[in-house]
């Protein structure tokens, strides 16, 4: 049953935060969301899907909570179900139910938590995946990411973590947190760190499911839109990206007919509704200079120097070496290698395998092969991409004497 | 409400505060005073205290047949626990604020411990 499946995914998460409002217990509002989906696979298929699923399932999924409060034998838990039995508030109308969505991620999202736990917690809570779903996808054994869940949701209960949106002055780190997570959802499944598939759709997909309805619910905060234009411009490009054999191919090699347009535009008009605001982030940034990659028909029309632009405007804001290093890349196509390869070296990153596979691309445009080759050995120790590895050792291999 | 233990833990190898000089320990405690002031204002005061060193504790085991009185700590540790506020708040967020002035004042990090709720007579 595909349609219940996402509407299932869809709904999952307002139901969770809907329940975790009302009942204060994010272990009463999973399970009993958990049970409203079988129910749901039960009668879906016999009455056909109801007008309004997320009602319905907040509403089965409800009694389904007071069930089991009344079934425990607390007396508050019993006094609690009482007065839940005779409170007959309706299923309430999308305002409110978006907040608490909005709630529930920077409960799951919250600084106190690892943000491994963050991630887990967001994907399951508000994503709707299940355990071994999450587990397989980060490549941990199920009981491993169970616990990592559970314990999570312990310390949420015992540190009293707040179900709320943060206040005015601690939203903007807040809000950080919050798309770090899904920013990491999104690249784990861009650029897979381990296993052998180079690429998790489901996991790219989420994450920009997750930062559209981020986007609905925080409509004033610029780095959402920024964040969900920089995953769609580069999940536009995903099925470019890859050759049949499973090696990765450049943005420079890439057919660029083969990228996803749709994606694309949505892109492009979210980047200049930020240039528009005038008020650029990270995210935003990076957004920008995608949009300048993505604007390209061909390699050849590049414009590089407003990618260099863009990525001297990041370092203002983020002076970390690797945006230097990226700001390095578009200073080669505008001054040379050998003024790039100046601006590498200078570079501390001789732990990350992109500093020495643009290293290696350097020197072999320069026409040093023996070093060129030592660096793509470099990179190659360094990688842990299937796709990436296939990469780097056939531009070793075909490097001359 | 619920009650969080906020300690200072004093890592030995840690050698700032031997070597802050008279005017700079008279500021530290200064802000220090500040903070307690501000808490016990906000209601969010239960108490707090500074402990002596580390060796100047002794360890009591009467779990066997005999009490043991023994000189020391239980277990050798690179940090300890130096001194500490428990405080009433709302929620974590509520005592990460508090958290926070308490570190800049005591100028040091500051481990937020949220007690066990006390179980519903």
């Amino acid at each position: 049953m595909e349609s219940l499946e996402r509407v299932y995914r869809e709904e999952f998460g307002r139901v969770v935060a809907s329940l975790t409002r009302r009942f204060g217990d994010l272990d009463v509002a999973e399970d009993a969301a958990g049970e409203a989906l079988l129910v749901a696979l039960e009668r879906w298929p016999v009455d056909g899907v109801p007008a309004n699923p997320g009602g319905w399932l907040t509403t089965t999924a409800t009694r389904k909570a007071i069930d089991r409060l009344r079934r425990e034998s607390h007396r508050d838990a019993k006094h609690q179900a009482a007065h839940m039995l005779h409170d007959d508030t309706p299923h309430e109308a999308m305002g409110v139910v978006e907040d608490d969505r909005l709630r529930l991620i920077f409960t799951c999202c919250h600084p106190a938590l690892a943000p491994e736990a963050r991630v887990a917690l967001t994907l399951r809570l508000l994503g709707g995946l299940t355990v071994p779903e999450i587990a397989a996808a980060f490549l941990v054994p199920e009981t491993t990411m169970g616990q990592r869940i559970t314990r999570a949701k312990r310390k949420i209960a015992a540190a009293h973590i707040p179900y709320r949106v943060p206040c005015a002055a601690d939203l903007p780190a807040r809000i950080d947190a919050v798309l770090a997570v899904l920013y990491l959802v999104f690249n784990e499944g861009y650029l897979s760190t381990s296993g052998d598939a180079p690429l998790r759709e489901d996991l790219t997909a989420e994450a920009i499911r997750l930062a559209r309805i981020l986007r609905g619910l925080l409509p004033d905060a610029t780095e959402v839109p920024g964040l969900l234009a920089l995953m769609l411009l580069i999940d536009a490009r995903r099925t470019a990206r890859l050759a049949p054999g499973g090696e990765l191919i450049t943005l420079a090699e890439q057919d660029r007919s083969r990228w996803d347009r749709a994606a694309i535009d949505e892109g492009h008009a979210l980047v200049r509704e930020c240039l528009a605001l005038g008020r650029p982030g990270r995210y935003q940034l990076l957004a920008a200079i995608n949009a300048v990659h993505t604007d390209a028909r061909d390699v050849r029309d590049t414009d590089w120097s407003q990618i260099a632009a863009l990525y001297t405007q990041l370092a203002g804001i983020d002076p970390n070496p690797i945006v230097a290093l990226n700001r390095a890349v578009a200073i080669a196509e505008l001054d040379g290698p050998e003024v790039a390869l100046a601006l590498v070296d200078a570079l501390p990153l001789d732990a990350y395998h992109a500093w020495h596979a643009t290293r290696a691309d350097l020197l072999r445009r320069l026409g040093r092969s023996e070093e060129a080759r030592a660096a793509y050995d470099r990179a190659l120790g360094l990688s842990d991409n299937a796709a990436e590895a296939a990469y780097l050792s056939r531009r070793r291999d075909q490097l001359g004497g | 409400m619920s009650q969080y233990f906020l300690a200072v833990n004093h890592d030995p190898a840690d050698t700032t505060m031997d070597e802050m000089t008279p005017a700079q320990m008279q500021e530290l405690f200064a802000a220090v005073d500040a903070f307690n002031t501000e808490v016990k204002e906000q209601g969010a005061w239960v108490f707090a205290g500074g402990l002596q060193p580390l060796e100047m504790s002794t360890v009591v085991d009467n779990t066997g047949a005999q009490p043991v009185i023994t000189d020391g700590p239980y277990a050798e540790s690179k940090e300890y626990l130096g001194g500490f506020w428990v405080i009433e708040a709302s929620d974590l967020d509520a005592a990460l604020v508090w958290a926070q002035k308490g570190s800049k004042a005591c100028a040091g990090k500051v481990e937020v411990r949220p007690f066990q709720d006390e179980p519903e007579a």
